[in-house]
């Protein structure tokens, strides 16, 4: 590059300063106008709005069966447990990565040995926590593909995680936690509204 | 003159087209020694093209909506004329592509195609399978059946693993709380726009590096160090006639595997198109054993391979991402005193056997469901696949090499 126009001599230093605010300033800009266009790709408004929580009728639910109904477009699950399947569920704790629930993956009010606010109801995200499958329900205590003592619960045939019929996460499977139990509450003895906290609980 | 000399003459004194017809073709001389295996990036070219033609034409019928996508393939499977053929062209290309670009990498390993001074070419040729793989996940997206569907749940909750920051990635990656209809949305603008223009520009960066330092050959010998009085190397032959005329023997076999497998296999036994594929998309319900399509299946078993740590499984994601990662390093970690495999010695012929065998077995156990053989056979060959690139510095200068010829060899 010449050094000399027009018989003047060009001052680098304020060529290259120059040079560095334009790009700063330019860079600016750029950024400016990239964040609307990052923006507009978080959930919309009308996305947003989709999560109203749901109704459901657990009358028809007989016991050991599982209902599956949509909220926020993901699976819950609503499990009539029996009496027999309450009773497994205290008899693998050592088994368990977290059988006491501490990781906040629960309302407070169903942090308890059910994971559920009535024992026989268990409500819970059908969505594996490890990499967003629908775990299957595999209920049949020691099923020959799972093994003698596999006390009932759910099996995500993405990878092999194991729950239990706490939704609660067996050890040494990719699934680092519980699976999530919504909010919820009891309408009524048969209506159960899934996405939203009794008040004051 | 005549009116095509002048023709040309006018172009050239507007654009360069006879020095570019010369700089790229007539006059850009490729080593004489290219075997079977230089075949696979003039076809890795092909399938692009293809790939984009058959796009375009399937993009007039497709839907990007929730609701109907599904349909819309099934539309231009039955109703849209020759529409079956399109598709058929477009899935078995994506599955080929891939076929093609792993014989093209294999290629660059054996003959030490990543070495100096070809250092660019092979971290394009990397990135250019990198967006290749991103196309490809995108584009399996749009049919919206149950593999799309809980395939992209997978993957993009992979990246809700990153710590901290996870849950709210996934979440501008979806555009909503679940794989809906915004990501199918999207998905398409990615799949049809967006990383064709990157895949394109990366082919051209990758080819204007290659001919700017010239081909690599079977015997890793430069071949511009013997040059003859006018400056041409003395091996090296005129890329057209001498190797359009080879490629085009390529293209024609490659034709005629690619036709079998359009008119009489498309779905290559589930292994093209899965058959819970022709579902349509359930998001209460997971298939029960979900598999990613085979060229994505090494880096999938390397994923199951790790266990959670500290209760995540960001240690899984990050394994797989190093995986691919490491191969742009490549270049660096061979210290070979040699390039082609005809003069290394036998660790390094034995490192690539080893991992070969430990790529297409990971490839294989990623297709199969979980199970505690298959976890811990694929954390041997996951060990096997990072040692062979830890390890290189280390086997690769320490191996007896034979000399290198002074000439090209047969």
């Amino acid at each position: 590059m010449s050094q000399e126009a027009d018989g003047q001599k060009v001052d680098t230093r304020k060529r290259k300063f120059l040079i560095a605010a334009t790009s700063a300033v330019g860079g600016v800009a750029v950024a400016g106008v990239a964040v609307p266009l990052v923006m507009s790709m978080l959930p919309s408004a009308r996305a947003k709005a989709a999560g109203a929580p749901v109704d459901v009728d657990i009358s028809k639910i007989e016991p050991g069966m599982l209902l599956t109904s949509e909220w926020r477009g993901k699976p819950v699950w609503v499990v009539n447990r029996t009496k027999e399947m309450l009773d497994l569920l205290g008899k693998h704790d050592d088994k368990l990565v977290d059988p006491n629930s501490e990781q906040p993956q629960q309302p407070p009010y169903c942090k308890n040995a059910t994971r559920s606010i009535k024992p026989e109801y268990l409500v819970a995200v059908g969505i594996c926590t490890h990499l967003g499958c629908s775990p299957t329900y595999r209920k049949e205590v020691g099923a020959a593909d799972l093994g003698a003592d596999w006390p009932g619960g759910f099996f995500c045939p993405c990878h092999g995680s194991r729950f239990d019929l706490a939704a609660r996460v067996f050890k040494n499977v990719p699934a680092p936690t519980n699976l999530v139990i919504p909010p919820h509450q009891y309408l009524s003895d048969t209506k159960l509204l899934i996405g939203v906290d009794t008040k004051g609980a | 003159m005549s009116a095509l000399q002048k023709m040309m003459g006018w172009i050239d004194d507007r654009f360069p087209l006879t020095a570019t017809y010369k700089a790229h073709l007539s006059e850009y001389y490729a080593p004489k020694n290219f075997n079977f295996w230089y075949f696979f990036g003039s076809l890795a070219l092909l399938v692009l093209v293809m790939q984009i033609v058959t796009g375009i034409f399937l993009t007039m019928n497709y839907k990007p909506d929730s609701e109907l996508a599904f349909g819309s393939v099934e539309y231009i499977m039955r109703d849209v004329d020759w529409g079956w053929l399109i598709r058929y062209m477009h899935s078995t290309g994506a599955s080929m592509f891939f076929v093609v670009v792993y014989l093209h990498m294999f290629r660059g390993l054996m003959y030490g195609s990543y070495r100096k001074p070809r250092e660019l070419i092979w971290i394009f040729g990397v990135l250019i399978y990198l967006a290749l793989m991103a196309e490809a996940f995108l584009g399996y997206l749009l049919p919206w059946g149950q593999m799309s569907y809980w395939g992209a749940q997978v993957i993009v909750n992979l990246f809700a693993a990153v710590p901290f920051i996870g849950d709210d990635l996934s979440l501008w990656i979806r555009g909503d709380y679940v794989i809906s209809d915004a990501t199918l949305n999207r998905f398409f603008a990615f799949h049809v726009i967006a990383l064709p223009l990157v895949l394109i520009a990366l082919v051209a960066v990758h080819l204007v590096a290659l001919h700017e330092v010239g081909s690599n050959n079977p015997d890793g010998i430069e071949i511009k160090k013997k040059k003859d009085a006018n400056g041409i190397p003395l091996d090296g032959i005129p890329f057209h006639p001498y190797y359009t005329v080879k490629d085009i023997v390529g293209v024609i076999v490659f034709l005629m595997v690619f036709s079998a497998i359009v008119f009489f296999g498309p779905t290559m036994g589930g292994y093209f198109l899965e058959a819970n594929n022709f579902i349509p998309a359930d998001p209460l319900k997971t298939p029960p054993h979900i598999a990613p399509l085979w060229y994505f299946t090494p880096f999938y078993a390397i994923l199951r391979a790790v266990p959670p740590m500290f209760g995540s499984q960001f240690p899984g994601v990050v394994a797989m991402g190093l995986s691919i990662v490491l191969l742009f390093f490549l270049p660096w970690l061979d210290r070979g005193k040699v390039k082609s495999i005809r003069y290394r010695g036998p660790i390094y012929k034995i490192a690539l056997a080893l991992f070969i065998v430990a790529f297409v077995g990971l490839g294989y156990l990623g297709l199969l469901p979980p199970s505690p053989v298959a976890t811990i056979l694929a954390q041997t060959f996951s060990v096997i696949y990072f040692l062979f690139f830890l390890l290189m510095p280390w086997y690769t200068s320490i191996d007896k090499t034979k000399p290198e010829p002074e000439r090209v060899t047969g």
